[in-house]
């Protein structure tokens, strides 16, 4: 599901919510439309609130992908700035 | 003072007391209608002022710091059904503030025994989790019932606009919360397992690589459809969770679920037959939930939810899934 390649990577183990939408959406604010970035989440809130937060925004989330230490990766295509 | 002055004296304090009398029975008429609260302190008394869903423009803010500044003491105090009240006010300033208030086309509250100011959460107009227009629903509930007398006692409705039931519809006379049942369009499922991991009530589970819901555990909170990355997890259906019986005070009550997934025009309906009953069953001064408890609240589905052609929720066992803990008695 994650074998896309992506235009950027945020690794956001270990930051609360909403710093981490926050940081997400800042860095999806740098890049072109129709570009991939990768970020990763802890389970928990972030990965309730941020998938969610960054769809409300108009963005589509095309890959969603468990890893082995309990954190997730999800695959953000930027779209409409 | 010549005799003469002294009469037109006497007259002019005779037609100053004649106002005062006529402006007091005006006073009576309005207190009747409630939203004029008695202080501890000689002739003194709270005015409350109607904001129904707690919604108050600028301008009505404004008028209130007002009536604050020219009949009260400068202060205001929210009470904890979302209104503004003004207290320190002298009863010989009603005419004069219910004028200033429908000047902007603004009314003071109610209290006693009838259908109160229905309360309100943001709804889904811009809080992220709401499912449904609590606000919309609320001012319309407000024009159509507010003050209505109920002969017995209070009657109070709130409008929650997810099953985090922010506005307490479980401590209402009537409460109405928005719920929504959610479906999955198989062939858009990515088989994420995001909707399984974040549903609070494990309501779903995966089979055969999709997320299949068990409804008996459904609250239909609409998480799954707000997480789901794809869109593939849809909203098939909306509306409100009701209850019934429900109070704070010396001894508070939680409200039964009566009816699930309630169309709008299901609360209007609601709202009437429920008045209607609680007024043929109510005896006293006993609120709805006691008139519940007293005859059961199967008689209350029966005469009022059934009829309408609402979803009833009949059985203890479907009202298991919207639990509550805590210290209760029996």
């Amino acid at each position: 599901m994650t074998d896309q390649t992506c235009d950027e990577k945020l690794d956001l183990r270990g930051v609360l919510c909403p710093l981490n939408f926050v940081q997400t959406k800042l860095k999806l604010e740098e890049m072109e439309d129709g570009q991939i970035l990768e970020v990763v989440l802890d389970d928990g809130d972030p990965i309730r609130n941020v998938p969610r937060s960054v769809k409300e925004e108009g963005h589509k989330i095309v890959g969603v992908e468990r890893r082995e230490d309990s954190t997730y990766k999800i695959l953000i295509r930027k779209l409409g700035s | 003072m010549s005799e003469s002055a002294q009469e037109t004296k006497i007259e002019g304090l005779k037609a100053e007391l004649g106002k005062e009398a006529r402006r007091a029975k005006l006073n009576f008429n309005e207190l009747k209608s409630g939203g004029f609260i008695k202080q501890t302190q000689k002739d003194l008394f709270t005015v409350r002022l109607r904001c129904p869903a707690g919604l108050v423009t600028s301008e009505k803010l404004r008028k209130a710091a007002e009536i604050a500044d020219r009949y009260g003491r400068g202060e205001v105090h929210l009470t904890v059904r979302q209104s503004v009240e003004v207290p320190w006010v002298n009863y010989r300033d009603f005419d004069a503030i219910v004028e200033e208030l429908r000047a902007i086309g603004w009314s003071v509250a109610s209290c006693g025994p009838r259908a109160r100011v229905p309360t309100a959460c943001a709804g889904c107009s811009y809080n992220p989790n709401g499912l449904v227009d609590t606000q919309g629903m609320c001012l319309e509930v407000d024009r159509r019932y507010f003050g209505t007398p109920t002969g017995l006692h209070k009657f109070k409705v709130s409008f929650s606009g997810c099953p985090i039931d922010c506005f307490r519809t479980r401590e209402m006379d009537l409460g109405f919360q928005g719920v929504v049942e959610p479906e999955l369009v198989e062939d858009i499922c990515n088989g994420c397992e995001l909707c399984v991991r974040n549903c609070e009530d494990g309501a779903l589970q995966m089979v055969d690589g999709l997320p299949v819901r068990d409804p008996d555990k459904c609250i239909g909170c609409g998480d799954c459809v707000k997480i789901c990355p794809v869109d593939a997890m849809v909203m098939a259906r909306k509306g409100w969770l009701v209850r019934v019986g429900g109070k704070h005070g010396k001894h508070p009550l939680y409200a039964y679920e009566v009816a699930n997934l309630t169309p709008d025009e299901g609360v209007f309906a609601l709202m009437e037959k429920t008045l209607e009953w609680y007024r043929e069953n109510g005896k006293g001064r006993e609120r709805i939930g006691a008139v519940i408890a007293r005859v059961g609240v199967a008689k209350y589905v029966d005469e009022v939810v059934k009829p309408l052609g609402l979803a009833a929720i009949e059985r203890a066992e479907d009202r298991r899934k919207y639990r509550a803990g805590g210290n209760f008695h029996d």
